[in-house]
């Protein structure tokens, strides 16, 4: 049977090899050249993360719905190689839609190969430069958002214990960490920063909220009661497990999270967000091309042009915004320089 | 006395075969319970999956899978449970990146050295395991999961400024110092992306793998080991000999399977490094019943579905989809070998009994007259070797 079984293999290869070569020459991704409207290519988590990703989905939504234009959406998975993220931009460049945004620094290399190939659509990058005549490079000044977040964290805390989690440990979600670090030490020096992260390198860290709902249970146990989370879908399990605890606060991240109806069972505990203004950068982006001046080189996004920002809704930090402000007005003076690493 | 035995053909097919129908017909009735309709889809990924780039794309994944269904299918023989192939594999390629990154000799040499170091690193991150199991007695499932999380934390520690990574700030990634071009292995170029060159050294690799476990005396052994220790032991195989070589192999192997990415594709191990590649293999091993070819027909299958995974996003449907049909395949292939195995042991049964009976009558001892040497005593075949 061992050889019997070896011959019907050896001829589903080969069956699978004359398969291979009639279809040759025909490519999956062809030039269409019409125009269809924009291409948006996700980061893990994709849309619905209440996050990150949705942020770029409601700018898109705002700029299809105002231009009349059509979209496609694509996602990444967990654990994707360079060549499904490459894959998935020239689909949607070879598919006739401009602009493509890809959102997330992974598909920074991806951007700088599929320019190249289709030097008539313009293409957005979330928080990666990417040197290209036809790119736009969109950069936030997160730590400066995370940095009111940590004002707002001291001013709220009663154990003077606060946490921070980040979903991957890496460059950009030191950013974060780093704001956030340093917005507590100068308001409160007593008060003690306690921060985890997720997974080390794995990108899994922004799609796993039973694992951040965990450290925060984890934080919440030691004491830690307001707790900061820049993780992407995963800090919907932070704000879960906080939102067990009585009087404990999350702080949200990217998007307004005390606005998000997914999270709405949870919204008394969710103190403020740090949002990072994704939205109006690929609206901005949408825009452009739509009016036929396509916005291209680095453009960074700070709170002086309020690209990221401390929301306000729930009413909790009404008390402290005088603070708030203050220390937003250092930022953007320059008084206040925030340290972007860790 | 060679006759073909059409029956037995048959049976040979029909596992495969009942598996996949048995997960097509699954699939259609989910994608009718999502209100789409199922034939459509099944034409889209056919259609996209057989476009000359995904063509390229699918041998390039299947290359490493390739490799980690083997790295798994070692253990798998041996009735080792290697799920540690993830963490070896990452380990392996990260220290074989930072390696390489750190030298600039010719790349004749500077290759092998690349390659041997990632085998090296596989197996003694395997070796761990090996060794904690017939020392302490621990159950490998257990260790190597454990082990899986440490290689990511390890890496994660020497993947810093300063240690081992390079940072590109504006680009926030992190990696180690890229190969110098003179260690970027072969490609083969055909009309759109190239075809990594590694799939050679994945052949190589496989018809290694046949040789030594069908044509060597460590093979039997192995393999004695996995079907019945105390019989193996009893038979003069070191049972704790075997367990630490064969977990070696596995990890050697292992080490491999970020070869093609780190000496093809990316040439650094950055923190974009494909992940998860290693519970794949575990899937394309159980497809492939450990069967060298079996194992290389089941990762294309995986490479296609995840390439048609994409096409099926851009028509429209939820690419979700594709994860609902490699979970029902596999389990699919696990059921079907175990009806169609079950039913071939009756059928073997009946068989034996009705050439005894026919001995009996005609007053001769049992299967004196048949050349083949086949009777109840020679078991079913290897087809049934335990797998998990």
């Amino acid at each position: 049977m061992r050889r019997v079984s070896k011959i019907i293999a050896a001829g589903v290869v080969s069956a699978a090899l004359g398969l291979s070569v009639t279809a040759c020459g025909s490519s999956s991704s062809s030039d269409s050249g019409k125009d269809k409207g924009v291409g948006i290519a996700y980061d893990v988590g994709g849309r619905g993360d209440h996050s990150f990703n949705d942020s770029a989905a409601r700018g898109m939504d705002k700029a299809v719905k105002e231009f009349k234009i059509g979209s496609k959406e694509q996602t990444a998975s967990n654990g994707e190689t360079e060549s499904d993220r490459e894959q998935r931009l020239d689909l949607l460049a070879g598919g006739g839609y401009n602009p493509v945004v890809a959102v997330g620094f992974t598909y920074g290399d991806s951007v700088t190969k599929i320019a190249k190939k289709y030097p008539k659509t313009t293409f957005g990058i979330v928080d990666s430069v990417v040197d290209a005549p036809n790119v736009d490079s969109m950069v936030f000044a997160t730590e400066q958002s995370s940095y009111l977040a940590g004002v707002a964290a001291a001013l709220k805390t009663k154990t003077n214990k606060v946490g921070f989690i980040g979903g991957v440990h890496n460059t950009l979600i030191g950013t974060f960490d780093a704001g956030f670090a340093q917005g507590v030490k100068d308001t409160k020096p007593s008060v003690q920063v306690v921060r985890q992260y997720l997974y080390e390198t794995d990108t899994k860290g922004f799609n796993d909220p039973t694992s951040a709902q965990g450290k925060a249970q984890g934080m919440l146990d030691s004491g830690v009661d307001v707790i900061y989370t820049a993780a992407g879908l995963s800090g919907d399990g932070s704000i879960q497990a906080v939102a067990s605890k009585p009087g404990a606060w999350a702080i949200g991240v990217d998007s307004d999270q005390y606005q998000d109806p997914a999270l709405a069972k949870y919204k008394d505990h969710i103190l403020t967000s740090a949002i990072k203004n994704v939205d109006v950068a690929t609206y901005d982006l949408i825009k452009s091309v739509h009016d036929g001046k396509p916005k291209t080189g680095t453009n960074t996004y700070n709170l002086a042009n309020n690209g990221v920002s401390l929301s306000t809704s729930g009413g909790f930090i009404s008390d402290i915004q005088s603070q708030l402000d203050a220390a937003k007005q250092k930022i953007v003076s320059g008084t206040i320089k925030v340290s972007s690493t860790p | 006395m060679k006759k073909f035995d059409k029956d037995r053909l048959v049976l040979a097919v029909a596992a495969p075969v009942l598996a996949v129908v048995g997960a097509l017909v699954v699939t259609a009735l989910v994608l009718l319970a999502t209100g789409k309709e199922p034939f459509t889809a099944f034409h889209v990924m056919i259609d996209y999956g057989s476009k000359t780039d995904s063509q390229v794309y699918i041998l390039n994944k299947a290359t490493t899978y390739y490799l980690a269904g083997l790295a798994v299918a070692v253990g798998f023989r041996m009735n080792l449970f290697n799920i540690g192939v993830d963490g070896q594999y990452r380990l392996a390629a990260f220290f074989a990146a930072a390696a390489g990154g750190a030298m600039s000799i010719p790349g004749v040499i500077q290759i092998p050295v690349i390659i041997l170091t990632a085998m090296v690193v596989g197996a003694l991150w395997a070796a761990i395991a090996g060794v904690l199991k017939v020392t302490r007695g621990v159950s490998e499932v257990i260790s190597t999961i454990m082990l899986n999380s440490l290689a990511g934390i390890v890496i994660g520690y020497f993947l810093r400024d300063g240690r081992l990574g390079v940072t590109d700030k504006e680009a926030n990634m992190i990696s180690t110092k890229p190969l110098p071009s003179s260690s970027h292995l072969f490609n083969f170029t055909t009309s759109t992306d190239p075809v990594f060159g590694f799939i050679v050294f994945a052949v190589l690799a496989g018809v290694i793998y046949w040789f030594v476990l069908s044509r060597t005396r460590f093979g039997f052994d192995l393999r004695a080991v996995g079907r019945s220790e105390s019989a193996a032991e009893a038979s003069g195989v070191s049972v704790k000999k075997m367990v630490v070589t064969s977990m070696l192999i596995s990890g050697a192997m292992a080490g491999l399977v970020g070869m093609p990415t780190l000496l093809n594709q990316s040439y650094e191990y950055g923190t974009d490094f494909p992940t998860g590649i290693g519970f794949t293999g575990i899937a394309v091993a159980l497809l492939g019943r450990n069967n060298p070819i079996g194992i290389g027909v089941g990762a294309l299958l995986w490479a296609f579905l995840e390439r048609a995974s994409n096409g099926l996003e851009f028509e429209g449907y939820d690419k979700e989809i594709v994860g609902v049909i490699q979970g029902v395949i596999v389990l699919a292939v696990v059921i079907a070998y175990e009806l169609v195995r079950r039913y071939g042991i009756t059928r073997q049964q009946r068989q034996v009994g009705a050439e005894l009976a026919a001995a009996a009558r005609s007053g001769k001892g049992p299967g004196s007259g048949d050349g083949t040497g086949r009777g109840p005593e020679s078991g079913p075949d290897d087809k049934q070797e335990v797998t998990a």
